[in-house]
């Protein structure tokens, strides 16, 4: 705790990590109340309608805590890694100005229209602004995987004579090859998350028997949506995303596979936790070979371990990163399970009434935020000791003035404010979750008749 | 192109003053102007649909400041790292009080979160009128373009080093704070009816009394401790006509107040705005962070981004802007008028 570069950056793994607990929600929503509202003007099912409405007020509630949590990163560029931001800017900041641009005002224009309009302005302008709600949401997950992807792989830039860098190609920077998978796979998590959250909710509903039939059509498109995009989370972009670090981060899968040695048969290790003095994984269950035949085709090949690279540049946290890694795809797996069996089970009509089912799909809500948190620690800690890959190391891009005193106040007051959201959040869900998607009228009602 | 970009970036900040300028005032006057729950309702369904889009334009501010100009952004945020930083706490309990008041409906609760927007608001208004204050009073930047400074030390701009607060930037602080409640009481007018825009008329008064004895104080001031600030004026005499603007929208206020024409008030206290900011930012150019010993002023050419790099961002940031107009005008269109409270959203 003793240096400006650690506090630092402890404090934006904490504010990253927090903000992206929301938007991860958000945008997985932002589609499936689309699909809800979609389904409404279809068939004109009131339910759906209602539902929609419900799954707007959480949604609401969750962007709310994006929106400020996000402004406070956008910052912390700038007070926090003031080097990085001079050396990388003409860069990075281009994108992150365009998410400004091109998604902020479009998601902060009609998710207004969305919460205050459908009565005002009819139903086709409520479902237009659901559409552009979700495409809003979702330009803004591209614009800020595009920033991290150059981070991770820089393009487009030329270096300059004095050591510094400038863009030379827009075009690359958007279209970076890392941010393809990256997105995809992103995004996918999102719906994963949302898809949990809807089943989740409409399995809580459902077994505790009250509004039973939106519980219902919650777990539908629920199940429907995280049958698939879990699927989705590891073939094909799971896959991709770790052909690409292995292509371009070799090293980084080293530490992420806890693969110590370098072999022509490598394992896929599942279970083991990595010994760093002895350079193994001790209480190992592995897929002899598995991870050489993953990576290149059953004729397999060599895969460099870490003793393979220089210990400099060797990700500084590894256990860690090799846990996350593992959490993450150890869920992945989890939900293909979950959500292939509830499937099933709404094809030939036993879901809703067997519970045990049920319960599982209640219980496994926390999940999707834990496996996307843990994916974005995997990239990131994997990004180690790189702030942007082979250009820039982590501890030359801290801010040359800024001390570790004035970093340590700046993380506990984020630590604070941060905590009581996470309480009021909680508690604005359950009330929310309470009222359930018939509850509107009560609470206008309420309010209508509380003149002074 | 690198002036380009300057006014680019004085024209978004300038926007966002005047569009979060009238939600930050609304903030601060709105325990005066509402005696009630239905009035203060009244006073956040007038900005709730808005209020984000407002901030949006601080954000795209910051971001395409920092792609214009990457070393200004570097320097300045990490720079003013402590009041930024609280900036950001601010604008956090502002977003959240606004938002999660209506979620419940209990007396405390809204008492509770009435309490945060006041706060809120009212300090974000006067640090950043402090923040325009530090900038015009100089920056103790060294030769590589970074500075480090405390939140105060004696509380005079002529010590070194001096503190992000000093008599100076506080009143400064004081200044932007007056100005928005002004801006704020009359947006307020102009979107309600009966006692409330009539109670926001009477703060809008009052308030404007004080803004012209700190407008004086504040101009008198700014010439004492920063002298170069007329030679740009001296140099291009053109630019008297921004601070004719601040002066019209200054005498238009009080008398389209007193003629109870709150849409042309409203327009007034945007000209002062306007007129005011321009002012300051004509005068620093080609700076964009004086500094204390002038040799390490950041200027448009020292802090700009490579020139591909502005000439894409032309290109986008052209369409961005047009699209984000439109969104404006088309969703404070179709929010126009008066606000009742029989329609509430969700
Ligand atoms: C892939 C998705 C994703 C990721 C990785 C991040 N965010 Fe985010 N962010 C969103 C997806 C998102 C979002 C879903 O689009 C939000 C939630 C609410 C909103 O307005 O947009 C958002 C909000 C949001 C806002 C507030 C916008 C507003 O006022 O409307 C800012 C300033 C940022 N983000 C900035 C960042 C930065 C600097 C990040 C990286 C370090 C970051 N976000 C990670
Ligand atoms: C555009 C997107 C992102 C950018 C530009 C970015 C940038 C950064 C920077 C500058 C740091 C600090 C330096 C470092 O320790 O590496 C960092 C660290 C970190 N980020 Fe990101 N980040 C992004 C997205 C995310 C997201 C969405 C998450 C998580 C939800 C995340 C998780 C982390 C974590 C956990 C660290 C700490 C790693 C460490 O300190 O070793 N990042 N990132
Ligand atoms: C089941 C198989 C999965 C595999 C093989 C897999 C693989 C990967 C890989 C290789 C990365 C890249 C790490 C890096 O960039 O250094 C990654 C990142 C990530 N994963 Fe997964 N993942 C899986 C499941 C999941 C699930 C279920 C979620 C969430 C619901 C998830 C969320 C993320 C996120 C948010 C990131 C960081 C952003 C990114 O780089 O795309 N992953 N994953």
């Amino acid at each position: 705790m003793e240096d400006a570069l650690t506090v630092s950056r402890l404090q934006f793994a904490f504010t990253v990590t927090y903000h992206y607990l929301f938007p991860m929600l958000t945008m997985g929503l932002a589609l499936l109340i689309f699909v809800l509202k979609s389904v409404y003007m279809r068939g004109r099912n009131d339910l759906y309608n209602r539902a929609a409405r419900f799954w707007g007020k959480i949604f609401a509630v969750t962007f709310v805590f994006g929106v400020v949590t996000g402004i406070p990163l956008e910052f912390q560029f700038g007070t926090n890694w003031a080097a990085f931001s001079a050396f990388t800017g003409d860069i990075i900041a281009q994108t992150l100005a365009m998410e400004g641009a091109f998604a902020f005002f479009l998601e902060s224009a009609f998710v207004g229209l969305f919460l205050f309009g459908e009565r005002r302005f009819g139903q086709r302008l409520h479902w237009f602004s659901s559409l552009m709600v979700f495409l809003g949401t979702w330009a803004s997950g591209y614009f800020i995987i595009t920033t991290n992807a150059w981070m991770q792989n820089p393009v487009g830039y030329r270096v300059l004579e004095n050591g510094n860098i400038e863009l030379n190609d827009y075009w690359a920077v958007l279209l970076n090859p890392w941010m393809f998978a990256q997105y995809a796979h992103n995004m996918g998590g999102a719906v994963v998350c949302g898809a949990f959250v809807m089943a989740g909710l409409g399995a809580f509903y459902v077994l505790s028997g009250r509004h039973v039939e939106y519980g219902r059509i919650f777990l539908k498109v629920g199940v429907i949506a995280g049958a698939l995009s879990s699927l989705w989370m590891l073939f094909p972009t799971g896959h991709f995303s770790s052909d690409q670090v292995a292509e371009h981060q070799p090293v980084a899968l080293a530490a992420m596979e806890g693969h110590f040695q370098t072999d022509r048969e490598a394992d896929l290790v599942f279970i083991g936790q990595p010994d760093m003095e002895k350079m193994e994984i001790d209480n190992p269950i592995v897929l002899p070979g598995g991870l050489s035949i993953l990576l290149y085709g059953p004729a397999g090949g060599e895969v460099k371990g870490l003793e393979g690279f220089p210990e400099k540049n060797w990700p500084d946290n590894i256990p860690l990163l090799y846990y996350s890694y593992h959490v993450m795809v150890g869920l992945g797996t989890f939900f293909i399970g979950i959500m292939f069996l509830a499937a099933f089970m709404l094809w030939r009509g036993w879901l809703y009434t067997f519970r045990p089912m049920l319960w599982v799909l209640m219980l496994a809500i926390p999940f999707p935020f834990i496996a996307n948190t843990a994916g974005w620690l995997t990239a990131e800690l994997g990004r180690q000791p790189w702030l942007a890959y082979g250009l820039m190391r982590t501890s030359e891009g801290v801010s040359p003035l800024v001390s570790s005193g004035n970093v340590l106040f700046t993380l506990i007051g984020f630590a604070g404010v941060y905590l009581i959201m996470g309480l009021l959040y909680i508690v604005l869900m359950v009330r929310e979750v309470g009222h359930g998607p018939e509850g509107e009228h009560e609470t206008l009602e309420n309010t209508e008749n509380l003149t002074a | 192109m690198d002036t380009f970009w300057f006014i680019a970036v004085a024209l978004m900040i300038t926007l966002y003053v005047l569009l979060d300028g009238f939600d930050l005032g609304a903030g601060t006057i709105h325990l005066f102007a509402a005696k009630n729950e239905q009035e203060r309702r009244t006073i956040l369904r007038a900005i709730g649909p808005v209020w984000d889009g407002n901030e949006v334009w601080l954000i795209a501010g910051g971001g395409t400041l920092f792609f214009a100009f990457p070393i200004l952004y570097a320097s300045s945020f990490s720079g003013f790292y402590l009041p930024l930083i609280i900036v950001l706490w601010l604008l956090i309990i502002r977003g959240l009080s606004i938002e999660l008041r209506g979620h419940i409906n209990d007396p405390l609760w809204a008492s509770f979160w009435d309490g945060m927007f006041f706060i809120g608001s009212t300090l974000l208004a006067i640090f950043f009128g402090a923040a325009l204050g530090n900038v015009v009073r100089g920056v103790p930047l060294d030769e590589d373009g970074y500075f480090f400074q405390p939140l105060w030390t004696d509380f005079s701009p002529f010590s070194e080093p001096s503190g992000i607060l000093d008599w100076y930037t506080v009143l400064m602080g004081l200044l932007a704070l007056t100005t928005l409640v002004v801006h704020g009481a009359n947006y307020i007018a102009v979107k309600t009816e009966n006692r409330l825009n009539a109670r926001s008329r009477r703060i809008s008064r009052f308030a404007w009394v004080a803004l012209v004895v700190l407008t004086v104080l504040g101009t008198i001031a700014t010439f004492w401790v920063s002298p170069w600030m007329l030679e740009s004026f001296g140099a291009r005499p053109y630019g008297y006509v921004l601070p004719l603007v601040a002066v019209a929208g200054l005498i238009g206020m009080i008398v389209f107040n007193v003629r109870e024409r709150d849409r042309e008030a409203f327009l007034a206290s945007s000209a002062y705005i306007v007129g005011m900011l321009t002012s300051t930012v004509f005068a620093v150019y080609p700076r964009v962070l004086p500094a204390v010993n002038p040799e390490n002023s950041l200027t448009i050419t020292n802090a700009a981004a490579s020139d591909y790099g502005q000439a894409v961002g032309l290109i986008w940031w052209s369409i961005g802007m047009v699209l984000a107009v439109v969104y404006f005008v088309v969703i404070y269109r179709l929010f126009r008028g008066k606000v009742r409270l029989e329609d509430e959203g969700y």
